[in-house]
């Protein structure tokens, strides 16, 4: 049985499932993440949306990074009457070649949006090529995943997504300590940076202390280094 | 029970050749394991999809080829997407084709072109046919009071 992926509320907002647009809303008191999956084949919304689902995340599968963005509320040309608040994205998978916008064009827009930039992005793509993987990674992807998708691949995120909740709560944890006696000694979260070269300075990037992990954070254990690099045919 | 086991074999052998033949590759087992009793079709289900994008895909190969002026961009796109879909769900021999097939596409070369279209659309009759087979076969374990190991 799959442990559900537990994410922390960073915005609380009541929500109620709705039509919205043809997107099917779902409620956001749940405490699944919620995946955002960005593909324009048919074939391959449909296996990302169950290896999502049988991996314990919510899942919304949109077709192109218009709809996208339209969803997150960030489309200017066009804005929907009703506001997308409710609706907490806690990642983003987008497929590279699409037609219209690139999974590429894609990532700029919600790393240059206020809003959403801290959301995490991964690029899936057929082709295996560095200059494209440097680019997206550049760009702040999280990760790249080479099509076609594994369960491993999506472990891999759930794995991330998960140490990340983990951050977020310790610091949560350390914040409301602050002011008593601490008689044990806390790992420590370590915001020196990894070998990664993402823009945002939010320590809660920074790879983390787990029970099972090395005492000292190395650059293998950065969500950016994970990638899988599959021979190319 | 018998009939039950008979099948059951038929079924494993059926499989097995098909990975065996190259016809299949490991991603169709990972959409198996994708497959429980929340989603009992899920496979049937993907590989559907898997055939109608194909089939559209192909007609619109053979219509873009058919023109005078051939639009390799175009052409390119479509195989794009068949070798995206058929790796997606494992169909290996298709996906193999669309190699071939757009590198013919950057040369320009409507022979060449024209040869894998040919290929693919074999390719993908085969493997069409195939899992239809093995759909059919399942369905009669099923139905006979059998199931059959999901990976």
């Amino acid at each position: 049985m799959e442990r559900n992926v537990v994410v922390s509320r960073r915005r609380k907002t009541e929500t109620t499932a709705a039509k919205i647009d043809g997107f099917d809303v779902l409620p956001a008191d749940s405490e699944e993440a919620h995946v955002l999956a960005v593909d324009d084949s048919l074939v391959d919304r449909k296996v990302i949306e169950r290896l999502l689902k049988i991996s314990s995340f919510k899942v919304t599968a949109v077709d192109s990074g218009r709809r996208a963005l339209q969803f997150l509320g960030l489309d200017e040309e066009k804005t929907s009457s009703v506001g997308f608040d409710g609706l907490k994205v806690d990642l983003i998978i987008t497929d590279y070649c699409m037609p219209g916008m690139t999974g590429y064009e894609l990532l700029k827009k919600i790393k240059e949006s206020s809003n959403f930039r801290e959301i995490p992005v991964v690029i899936m793509s057929s082709e295996n090529i560095l200059t494209r993987i440097d680019r997206c990674l550049e760009e702040g992807a999280e990760d790249f995943i080479v099509k076609p998708v594994k369960l491993a691949d999506v472990k891999r995120l759930k794995d991330y997504m998960m140490r990340e909740v983990r951050i977020e709560s310790e610091s949560n944890m350390n914040k409301r300590k602050s002011c008593c006696d601490l008689t044990e000694s806390e790992p420590s979260i370590s915001s020196s940076s990894s070998s990664s070269s993402s823009s945002s300075e939010s320590p809660l990037r920074a790879p983390i202390l787990s029970s099972s992990a090395p005492s000292s954070p190395t650059p293998l254990d950065s969500p950016i280094r994970r990638l899988k690099m599959t021979p190319t045919e | 029970m018998d009939v039950v086991v008979q099948l059951q074999r038929q079924l494993a052998d059926h499989t097995a050749s098909l990975f065996h033949e190259g016809f299949l590759n490991d991603q169709f087992n990972q959409l198996q394991q994708l497959q429980d009793e929340s989603n009992p079709d899920f496979v049937v289900e993907v590989v559907s999809l898997f055939f109608e994008d194909s089939e559209r895909l192909l007609n619109e190969l053979a219509k873009a080829l058919e023109q005078q002026a051939v639009d390799y961009k175009k052409v390119d796109a479509h195989v794009h997407q068949l070798k995206g879909s058929s790796s997606s769900i494992g169909a290996q021999r298709v996906q193999g084709v669309c190699i071939p097939f757009r590198n013919f596409c950057e040369e320009q070369n409507i022979e060449g072109c024209l040869k894998c279209l040919q290929q693919v659309k074999h390719e993908y009759s085969l493997v069409k046919n195939k899992l239809e087979t093995l759909f059919k076969l399942e369905q009669q374990l099923i139905a006979a009071g059998g199931s059959f190991p999901t990976l």
